[in-house]
């Protein structure tokens, strides 16, 4: 009893600043909007049938899942490399080298995407070398569009796919992949045939993990759109704070809850029986 | 095996990914010109001047970090007998409870931070101290007892045991035994959410208004809006205020030896 008596403070602080809030944001979501946009209580599914009867909210669906599944593929192409570059390195380099790769976790997302803003605006680095080079004269335009988007939301998934890949590859027996090497394999063969399918569900889990972050984000999709690039979570933004329709807000962010749920759902079931084979 | 050229290659692409955004910023922010352009036309101190001498950045900078250490304060003091009573005590319900208390991370902190909205706004407690500092817990508070329950369950059993038969009370042994041994844990857990609190952007930009904003929500609006290297110098000092707190955990702890134990 003494055990429940001790967590009782952190429930208590967690009931009325996570569990209400999200109970209301459920009850808000049944609510309705009258022509005035003003907020009514109700108990309806109009609402939902406004959103999803809309063609803007599919539009914005497709635009969110392809944005963040590009992104979470891009991500996970590249912190495989690194990740196999930490696992060969001598032992004293590879503490430095996977703090390296989830430092950007210490950076907040705000002050990487101004660094984005000097990389890639129309004078900023890459740019500068482009018309330096006489490539091109006129400015290439990677930010304020979904290029920028692009680029940002893979720069900021890579260190959790790194996080998961190297938790997931360090139980991987590096001596298959050198036996693979004795007995005449090549160094690509060696890759594609052993090391690929050996990573193949650590791989699964950082694209997991990059895809649900990336259909939530918010901070990247704002700032490196320039306000051009819309996704579910700058609308749910939008919706609560510029247009004040919460009821809308809230019910597009229940049907967001919904669809990672089920996404969740679904690679616990795909990678069961993955396990189960 | 030794690496290949070509997974050298791509391990350089990606590190180059990963860090020039923050070596980007720590250049621009010493930049003497007018816009966020590279190379910068020359270097000086002039942005890191007019961070300072901008009122309302630095109050944003004042409100930010009292609201993280309040926020640290309260994710320790609930935190820590939650993460003593999973750790060490057996009672009904326990492996619900620790799952509950770490539930808030799985939420997407822009729903978590539209429902608070939707709370806090009616109580006519958005944009205010009890307010944010309620919103920042739902983050801090489940870092700070996952942390505390692997620090806690890393101290032998036996000392407290032990104690008890020395005759102190249980109390007196979780107090006077477990929690200086467990202190390691309790430091990189505070230093944690602090840093939780102190970046946190996306549920902080639902709660603040003109009354109370904070350092994070100024620099996502100042990046909004204009492109000049003020932003980057307000960048750095966020990064340099991680890095401090990092820096000075590892000193007094050993960072990656307190957090890296689970």
């Amino acid at each position: 009893m003494i055990g429940l008596l001790l967590c009782l403070p952190a429930a208590l602080i967690l009931a009325a600043g996570f569990v209400w809030p999200v109970l209301l944001l459920g009850r808000i979501s049944f609510n309705r909007t009258n022509d005035m946009g003003a907020m009514e209580q109700a108990w309806t599914l109009e609402t939902y049938a406004r959103i999803v009867t809309d063609d803007f909210t599919w539009d914005l669906a497709l635009n969110t899942i392809t944005l963040s599944a590009g992104a979470a593929a891009a991500a996970v192409a590249l912190a495989l490399p690194v990740t196999l570059l930490i696992r060969s390195a001598p032992p004293r380099w590879r503490g430095l080298l996977a703090l390296m790769a989830v430092a950007p976790l210490l950076v907040s997302g705000t002050a990487r995407v101004v660094g984005w803003m000097a990389i890639l605006g129309d004078q900023g680095m890459i740019n500068a070398v482009l018309t330096g080079l006489g490539i091109t004269s006129d400015p290439v335009r990677l930010i304020n569009n979904l290029t920028g988007v692009r680029i940002g939301l893979t720069e900021s998934l890579m260190p959790y796919c790194c996080l998961v890949l190297i938790a997931g590859m360090s139980r991987l027996d590096s001596r298959l992949e050198e036996a693979a090497a004795t007995l005449g394999a090549t160094r690509s063969r060696t890759f594609l045939r052993v090391t690929l399918p050996l990573a193949a569900p650590a791989l699964a889990a950082a694209f997991a993990l990059a895809f649900v972050l990336g259909v939530s984000a918010f901070i990247t999709p704002r700032l490196m759109g320039g306000g051009r690039v819309f996704v579910v979570a700058t609308e749910i933004f939008d919706l609560a704070l510029e247009t004040v329709d919460w009821p809308a807000a809230s019910a597009l962010a229940m049907l967001l809850l919904g669809t990672l749920i089920v996404a969740m759902v679904l690679r616990g079931v795909l990678s069961g029986r993955g396990a189960a084979r | 095996m030794k690496p290949g050229w070509f997974l050298r290659f791509a391990a350089i692409c990606g590190y180059a990914l990963l860090l020039a955004p923050a070596v980007l910023v720590f250049v621009i922010s010493f930049s003497a010109g007018d816009f966020l352009n590279f190379p910068p036309p020359g270097f000086s101190l002039r942005w890191y001047a007019a961070l300072i001498d901008n009122g309302q950045l630095m109050t944003a900078l004042r409100n930010s970090a009292l609201l993280a250490l309040a926020v640290a304060s309260i994710a320790l003091v609930v935190g820590m007998p939650a993460a003593y009573a999973i750790a060490r005590l057996e009672f009904p319900g326990r492996g619900a409870l620790a799952g509950f208390l770490v539930a808030p991370l799985l939420l997407p902190t822009l729903v978590l931070g539209l429902a608070l909205l939707l709370a806090l706004q009616p109580a006519r407690l958005a944009a205010t101290w009890p307010g944010l500092m309620l919103a920042h817990a739902m983050v801090a508070v489940p870092f700070a007892v996952r942390i505390m329950t692997t620090a806690f369950g890393g101290v032998p059993k036996d000392l407290e045991e032990a104690a008890w038969t020395l005759g102190a009370t249980r109390f007196q042994a979780a107090l006077r035994v477990t929690l200086p041994l467990a202190a390691p844990g309790a430091i990189a857990a505070g230093a944690l959410c602090f840093l939780v609190s102190f970046d946190e952007t996306v549920i902080s930009l639902f709660l603040v208004g003109p009354r109370l904003s904070t350092l994070p929500v100024e620099m996502f609006r100042y990046a909004e809006s204009r492109t000049d290297p003020l932003v980057a110098a307000l960048a750095m000092t966020l990064i340099g205020v991680a890095l401090a707190v990092v820096l000075l955990v590892e000193r007094l702890v050993g960072f990656t030896r307190a957090v890296g134990r689970n």
